[in-house]
């Protein structure tokens, strides 16, 4: 049984075709990479599936409960964590304050938030800055705090949504280190990314969208194979 | 420095207490009142707003439940006004929550407008309202002897002043405890970022609700108590959108989000108030909130966590 | 009357669109448009009409001052200091006005145009006609302003991406300036055609701001000729909610419509949002 399934996700804004008859599964515990150029309705598929916008068609469903039409708490509650592209840190709370807001949804007491917190920022390798300000951190450090927030609700799907965008190549192998543990860990992991080297290195599964639609949904070695991939997006210096 | 702190609020809190013993002179005594009157006022406001980040301009609406609720029922004999106070802050959140259900499906500039619109829908009907005296405004009956049942004193009117200050000491004992609970995380993850609060699991929605639910209550048991003090109340004076702003002026200036805010806002505002009104005469009136806007001008450009932030700023580079 | 709601409303509607900045000092500066029509006339005995070059212009400054002197400091500050920012400015103008002139109400006397027009049985006032068709003929300007003039142009790529717009070496802050003088040149004309008829006094611009704001609602924020509709739509409403209803209760018909279209299509009417 899949722990999350889209079928046949279609959004629309206007005229545009955001997502069009998008299907694919997830299984516990699987890491599966999501490319596209841009504009191909990535961003869009992670609100449809957290409850950020409701499709105009299909359903998804997360083991088995169809959480369509759940509001983005909801699902949360139901075990999906995501980060945002456009990083939304709380910027009047230190970091230790930011993961426990994520905390609190398994707790409800202050102290035991602030532990599961702690413990959070420990895991993403930012232990120390718990008592900084979020406002004053790098973006590597804001996406490791992002990173922290989502886990602290203790997720069983966690949806990334560009983690290695507009960070410095210094800091890349460190955040994808992370992502590798948090796999191994036994979490199950949508990933978008624009780093192909990344995405190629880590996915189980890439889902290749183009203009809104599924063109492709294989195994690293075939999509880098696939035809319409490489038309679409990578280019030729791809071909095997 | 915890001690020092601790001390000084002590301080404070006796010198609030034993003030009526030691002055009797009713006119600074009067001036205190009104100052805790807004202090709580924009206490409460400050719940929603400052730390929810829902920005209410039309909270006059819950003050006028409160006011009229017990006018309503001590001019009609129906309850002591304790009662009132208990039911026109349920009104108040009952209010809340109607209000509340859609608007704040609204963002940002657009909820503030709505919640003016609200504001001067309910003063309209009010001033319409014959069953609560209309524009004519409602005169709560004089009650002898002086007694807290009938929450009225007219050999003295220390106790008025012991009451409201209990009414300040709810509210910030209020904020204080919800600032430091899980509550009062989720209401600042509200307030920055609602988006990322609710794929966090927050909810969203009843969080807003409980801050409106606390805030009205509050703000309609200051009703209450205003209408008892003064013993007449209309729509002018309890539902304006004036009255709305001031509220909202009161707690800016001393800094949202804050838990000493809104009192420093009311105790500079205030007196700052009368000052003008003594001393420039029939002008007076206008020329405090002339200073008012200035002020408010200032803060928002200069330091939007009002007077607090300001002292923190300076307690920080010390 | 709707038409001058409609030209207050564009002023609003452009200062939005152009920085996501709702100015809460608008009726504010309307009400001083409206005194300065006044006292030019009560010291000069120039008609209100006659002055509205004045007025215009002595509003533009206005608004050009309050962006370079206080706006600009608030474009990327949190909403709250937005909001308050120009509430402030409200607060200090409306009570100055009082503080200089008093709460009275000033009436215009002997107006340049005056007198009624009897149709279908309706009593329409001449000076409320004129200042209809003054009122349309200031939005009509405005209209081919903002999409025929290059300048005109430039405030709305501006609008529409202020990034995009810097880089193709508009200067942004120029067109703030601009919007907000236009905005305040829009108030200025329809605060001189008001005094023509109305009572001028330092509370007179709240109705009217509020007014103004649903009608940049129901065309949508930042989408300017739209707020003409939404100006005629509420001047509608207000008349009819005063045949319907006892006058007093005609202004919650507006608000209610307010709440009613913000909720349901929060991109108004013709909105782009």
């Amino acid at each position: 049984m899949s722990l999350l399934e889209v079928a046949g996700v279609t959004k629309r804004f206007g005229g545009l075709v955001a997502n069009r008859d998008v299907s694919f599964t997830v299984a516990p515990g699987e890491l599966v990479g999501v490319i596209g150029p841009n504009g191909a309705g990535k961003s869009t598929l992670f609100d449809v599936v957290t409850g950020f916008q409701r499709p105009d068609a299909g359903t998804v469903h997360l083991d088995g409960e169809d959480i369509t039409r759940r509001r983005p708490d909801e699902i949360s509650r139901r075990g999906v964590a995501r980060t945002f592209q456009k990083l939304r840190p709380f910027t009047g709370m230190t970091a230790l304050e930011n993961v426990m807001v994520g905390a609190f949804q398994k707790t409800g007491h202050v102290a035991d938030a602030r532990d599961i917190a702690r413990r959070a920022l420990a895991s993403v390798g930012l232990g120390d800055k718990a008592d900084a300000h979020a406002q004053g951190l790098s973006t590597g450090q804001r996406k490791r705090l992002e990173l922290a927030r989502a886990l602290a609700t203790a997720p069983r799907l966690l949806l990334l949504d560009e983690v290695t965008g507009g960070v410095d190549q210094a800091t890349v192998p460190g955040l994808v280190r992370l992502v590798r543990d948090l796999h191994a860990g036994g979490l199950a992991l949508v990933v978008i990314e624009h780093n192909m080297r990344v995405i190629m290195e880590i996915s189980q599964r890439i889902v290749a969208l183009q203009l809104g639609q599924v063109i492709a949904d294989a195994p690293p070695a075939d999509i880098v194979r696939d035809r319409r991939v490489i038309d679409a997006y990578l280019g030729e210096s791809w071909r095997a | 420095m915890a001690h020092g702190r601790l001390a000084l609020g002590v301080a404070l809190l006796a010198a609030a207490l034993l003030f009526p013993a030691f002055v009797t002179l009713p006119y600074p005594r009067d001036v205190l009142i009104r100052i805790f009157l807004f202090a709580t006022l924009a206490q409460a406001w400050n719940v929603l707003a400052g730390y929810c980040g829902q920005i209410s301009l039309g909270h006059a609406i819950f003050f006028g439940t409160g006011a009229y609720t017990s006018g309503v029922f001590v001019a009609r004999d129906v309850a002591s006004p304790w009662a009132a106070m208990l039911v026109g802050a349920l009104l108040a959140v009952v209010l809340s929550q109607v209000v509340g259900a859609p608007v704040f499906r609204l963002r940002g500039h657009y909820f503030a407008i709505a919640t003016i619109a609200v504001g001067e829908i309910v003063h309209i009907l009010a001033v319409n309202w014959d069953f609560i005296g209309a524009a004519r405004g409602l005169y709560i009956p004089i009650k002898r002897p002086d007694s807290l049942v009938n929450f009225q004193f007219h050999q003295s009117k220390a106790v008025y002043y012991y009451i409201v200050l209990g009414l300040l000491l709810l509210g910030l004992g209020v904020t204080r405890l919800i600032e430091r609970s899980r509550l009062g995380y989720y209401f600042r993850a509200v307030r920055e970022e609602q988006d990322a609060a609710a794929s966090l699991g927050v909810p969203v929605a009843r969080t807003k609700r409980v801050a409106f639910a606390i805030s009205a209550a509050l703000t309609a048991a200051c009703g209450t108590f205003y209408a008892q003090y003064l013993l007449f109340i209309d729509p002018e004076s309890v539902l304006p959108l004036s009255l709305s702003i001031l509220i909202c002026l009161v707690a800016v200036l001393g800094g949202v989000g804050t838990l000493w805010g809104p009192l420093v806002g009311a105790v500079v505002l205030i007196p700052l108030g009368e000052v003008t009104r003594i001393y420039l005469g029939g002008t007076g009136k206008a020329l405090d909130l002339v200073i008012y806007g200035a002020l408010i001008m200032i803060v928002s450009v200069v330091q939007p966590a009002g007077l607090v932030g300001i002292a923190r700023r300076f307690r920080r580079a010390a | 009357m709707g038409l001058v709601y409609a030209l207050i409303a564009a002023g609003l509607s452009l200062i939005f669109g152009l920085m996501e900045i709702v100015n809460f000092a608008h009726g504010e500066m309307l009400m001083l448009a409206m005194f300065a029509s006044f006292w030019t006339w009560a010291l000069w005995g120039l008609d209100p009409l006659l002055s509205l070059p004045l007025t215009a212009g002595l509003l533009a400054a206005l608004g050009w001052a309050t962006y370079r002197g206080l706006v600009r400091f608030i474009l990327d500050a949190p909403m709250l200091a937005q909001i308050f920012a120009t509430f402030g400015l409200a607060v200090f103008l409306r009570s100055g006005a009082q503080a200089l002139w008093g709460a009275d109400f000033h009436l215009v006397k002997d107006p340049l145009v005056e007198g009624r027009l009897v149709a279908a049985g309706v009593f329409v006032g001449l000076p409320q006609l004129v200042a209809s068709g003054g009122a349309l003929l200031a939005f009509g300007l405005l209209y081919l302003f903002i999409t025929r003039t290059e300048t005109g142009l430039a405030l709305q790529a501006t609008a529409q991406d202020r990034q995009a717009a810097s880089l193709m070496g508009i200067d942004t802050q120029r067109m703030f300036a601009l919007g907000w003088a236009i905005g305040g040149a829009c108030v200025g004309v329809a605060g001189g055609l008001l005094t023509t008829f109305f009572y001028v006094f330092p509370e007179v611009g709240a109705p009217f701001a509020l007014l103004a704001y649903v009608a940049v609602a129901l065309g949508g924020f930042g989408n300017v000729p739209a707020t003409l509709a939404g100006g005629v739509v509420v001047g509608l409403v207000e008349v009819l909610g005063g045949l319907l209803f006892d006058p007093s209760l005609k202004l919650i018909g507006v608000f209610g419509l307010y709440l009613v279209v913000v909720l349901w299509r929060p991109q108004g009417l013709f909105g782009r949002f």
